[in-house]
């Protein structure tokens, strides 16, 4: 059963062509390593799968809807898709616990009390259940990230997406955060993840895509494509990592 | 003719003054903050029609005087056949004026809150309504209250071009009460001294917040 599937995506930003027909399947909890060079196309890949960015032609479909169609089926689409970005983008105004409790309540009209719950059980999940009442600049970077994490996990999504969750990170905060999300992929989230990390990349993903100048340029099993490469630019960038 | 001394009656008569000059602030802020509000909403919208309606709207009320706004819904009217009284013409004149400027610092206060704000509520599948009631404005107004307050300062100044259609706030009420004493020298000190009572500390105000919100953004 396949929860993510992409068929033939083009996407230009003005007359700069960023996507150039990209196709890819993700079966139900699955695990997506998107890797490749700065500029490549990662980022742009990601957003258009939640509608942040809209694309040219092509097909996307994830978690059951259909990219393309009104603001309302777009929102719809967003409550089963969860997306966090490098940069956290918790709500300064908020406690942890507002932040986690603020879309599943709005949203899907959750009761406070039952969004409590939620709130009370994600941030557990993430191991940070003391932090319920403090505000997001009362945390680290990775607390705030696991934070932005939960938040996500509240609406109870069927897909994650991550965007260079850690880029941002020192080397610790790094590791907490991913070993959050290496749990995640254990209890069988679909999850796309846009990253550097190379070893988590090919501990973790079933899958590994490298992209190149808006295409897969090369993509499979993460423990044989990084073990051997079969494409030059591949063989080039994994070199570059090592180093 | 005896001449008046500037004694304590007279003082009593600016104070008098002073709460119209204070009344017309607070109209001006109310209903030019309410008019402003939704400029700004507009100025700040995805409709390139609202945006546009709305800059015309913001450069045209800071391009023109208070004083020609001042003239235009008073006499402007009263030619049109409406016989407006002052305080409903001063009231009137200073909301638009306030409106105009009001909506420009608000446009820079909701466009000073990061657009990964906009994207992270919006990948939560909150309508553009809800982004704005529980993520976007919350933020913007954090960010607009000094230099909110600190405009207000320059509303209570500008409040005194209302006297020259009459209309008695505290300058109007110091040249009258100067053209029954001729003390001009104690009256308009007295004068002085009473916008300052009113304006400092609101500058003060503005200053704090100012540096309140700028230490991180603890609360
Ligand atoms: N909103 C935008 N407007 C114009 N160009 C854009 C926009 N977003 C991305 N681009 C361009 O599209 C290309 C791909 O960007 P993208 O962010 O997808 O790359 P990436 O693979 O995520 O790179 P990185 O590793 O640096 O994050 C880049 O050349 C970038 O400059
Ligand atoms: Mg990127």
């Amino acid at each position: 059963m396949s929860e993510v599937v992409v068929e033939n995506v083009h996407k230009s930003f003005g007359a700069l062509e960023v996507l150039k027909g990209v196709s890819l399947t993700v079966g139900r909890g699955e695990v997506f390593a998107l890797i490749g060079r700065s500029g490549s196309g990662k980022s742009t890949l990601l957003r258009c799968m939640n509608g942040l960015e809209k694309i040219n032609s092509g097909r996307i479909e994830i978690a059951g809807h259909v990219l393309g169609g009104d603001a309302k089926a777009l929102r719809s689409l967003r409550t089963d898709v969860g997306i966090v970005f490098q940069s956290y983008n918790l709500f300064p105004h908020l406690s942890v616990g507002e932040n986690i409790m603020l879309a599943p309540r709005i949203v899907k009209g959750v009761p406070r009390a039952e969004a409590l719950g939620i709130a009370r059980e994600v941030l557990q999940l993430v191991g940070l259940s003391e932090k319920i009442d403090a505000y997001p600049d009362q945390l680290s970077g990775g607390q705030q990230q696991r934070v932005a994490i939960a938040r996500s996990l509240a609406m109870r999504p069927k897909v994650m997406l991550f965007d260079e969750v850690t880029s941002a990170l020192d080397p610790e905060l790094t590791e907490e955060v991913l070993l959050v999300m290496e749990r995640l992929a254990r209890d069988g989230m679909t999850m796309i993840l846009v990253t550097h990390e190379m070893g988590f990349a090919r501990r973790v993903a079933t899958q590994t895509i490298f992209m190149h100048k808006g295409t897969i340029w090369e993509a499979g099993p993460s423990g044989p494509l990084f073990a051997d490469p079969r494409t030059p630019e591949l063989r080039q960038f994994v070199k570059a990592d090592v180093k | 003719m005896t001449l008046r001394t500037f004694g304590f009656s007279e003082f009593g008569f600016l104070l008098q003054a002073l709460q119209w000059t204070v009344l017309l602030t607070v109209i001006a802020l109310i209903f030019g903050g309410a008019l402003g509000f939704v400029v700004a909403l507009a100025r700040t919208s995805r409709s390139n029609a609202l945006r546009l309606a709305a800059a015309t709207y913001i450069q045209l009320i800071q391009g023109i005087p208070v004083l020609m706004i001042l003239f235009l819904s008073y006499y402007g009217l009263s030619l049109a056949g409406f016989e407006l009284p002052p305080l409903f013409a001063a009231g009137a004149s200073m909301a638009i004026y306030a409106s105009g400027y009001l909506a420009e610092i608000w446009r820079g206060c909701i466009q000073a809150v990061p657009k990964q704000q906009w994207e992270a509520s919006e990948s939560l599948a909150l309508s553009p309504l809800q982004q704005y009631r529980y993520v976007i404005l919350p933020q913007a107004i954090r960010i607009s209250l000094p230099p909110t307050v600190g405009f207000a300062v320059q509303v209570v100044k500008n409040t005194s071009v209302t006297s020259i259609i009459g209309f008695v706030e505290l300058a109007r009420a110091g040249t009258l009460i100067n053209n029954a004493t001729f003390q001009p020298f104690r009256v308009f000190v007295a004068v002085a001294i009473l916008y300052f009572v009113v304006c400092y500390p609101l500058s003060q105000l503005s200053r704090v917040l100012e540096k309140r919100l700028h230490v991180g953004s603890s609360r």
